[in-house]
């Protein structure tokens, strides 16, 4: 990744980096946001079109370290469903592929045994 | 072949409290008599469902942990099928995330304790990756 060739690790800080793990991917001088959902859940905050720097968005999972999707944590899933009930994207959300592929099956699970609705809000 | 399953259930709210306890002790008997074990019986209690499940909004939530083959799994399902309280039920398999979960949580404890090694003591830190 040409992210990685420009990253400026030196030689002596690598160890640091490495021992992180998978959230090291992505240096700079921000850093990962460790509140609130990267990019939001439902609905994120978006400049649409206009000429804001546009923060990376991160995935939650990586950042947080979280390991376990669970289709019982209501909690976690809910942030990623939309108001609809639909999942969210996850050029929306920055969540992953490895990830956003567990979350969906557990979305989808939770569904199922009525935890989350299959359209609109869990009334 | 043992696997460890999780079985979640939703009964009716309107059922009596034995009832329900009932309906568990013959499950766990039906576990135990088919070869398996209960691992844990968990009561979720009342919640409200997402969507409405044969016109009821709420239902009691209870989740059982069981190993066993699938033929258990099958004759559960089977059974809750049948028992007529029961609204919903999902099973779901959990051993393979379980070992997932163990394998990394075994790397980073690992990775825990070899890292403040070198931070503390470079010469330690050097110690380590020679012995290593």
């Amino acid at each position: 990744m040409a992210e990685e060739s420009k990253a400026p690790t030196a030689p002596s800080e690598a160890a640091a980096p490495v021992s992180e793990g998978r959230s090291s991917h992505r240096p700079g001088p921000r850093g990962p946001r460790p509140g609130g959902g990267p990019g939001g859940g439902p609905g994120g905050p978006r400049e649409g079109g206009r000429k804001y720097f546009r923060r990376k968005k991160v995935c939650k999972f990586c950042v947080e370290k979280i390991e376990s999707i669970n289709y019982k944590d209501v909690r976690l899933l809910a942030q990623f469903v939309a108001e609809s009930g639909k999942i969210v994207p996850r050029r929306l959300t920055g969540v992953c592929t490895p990830h956003q592929r567990r979350l969906s099956g557990a979305i989808k699970q939770a569904r199922n045994i009525a935890l989350l609705p299959f359209a609109g809000r869990a009334n | 072949m043992n696997r460890t399953y999780e079985l979640m259930f939703i009964v009716r709210p309107d059922m009596a409290d034995e009832d329900l306890d009932k309906l568990i002790s013959t499950l766990e008997t039906a576990v135990s008599t088919t070869g398996g074990t209960v691992k844990s019986v968990e009561k979720m209690g009342k919640r409200r469902l997402a969507y409405s499940v044969r016109r009821f909004h709420d239902g009691v939530y209870v989740l059982l942990t069981v190993e066993g083959s699938g033929g258990l799994i099958h004759e559960l399902e089977r059974r809750l099928r049948v028992t007529e309280p029961v609204i919903k039920f999902l099973t779901v398999r959990i051993d393979e995330e379980q070992k997932r979960l163990d394998k990394i949580k075994k790397i980073r404890d690992a990775r825990k304790k070899a890292a403040p090694a070198p931070a503390a003591t470079p010469e330690g830190g050097e110690t380590a990756a020679v012995t290593a």
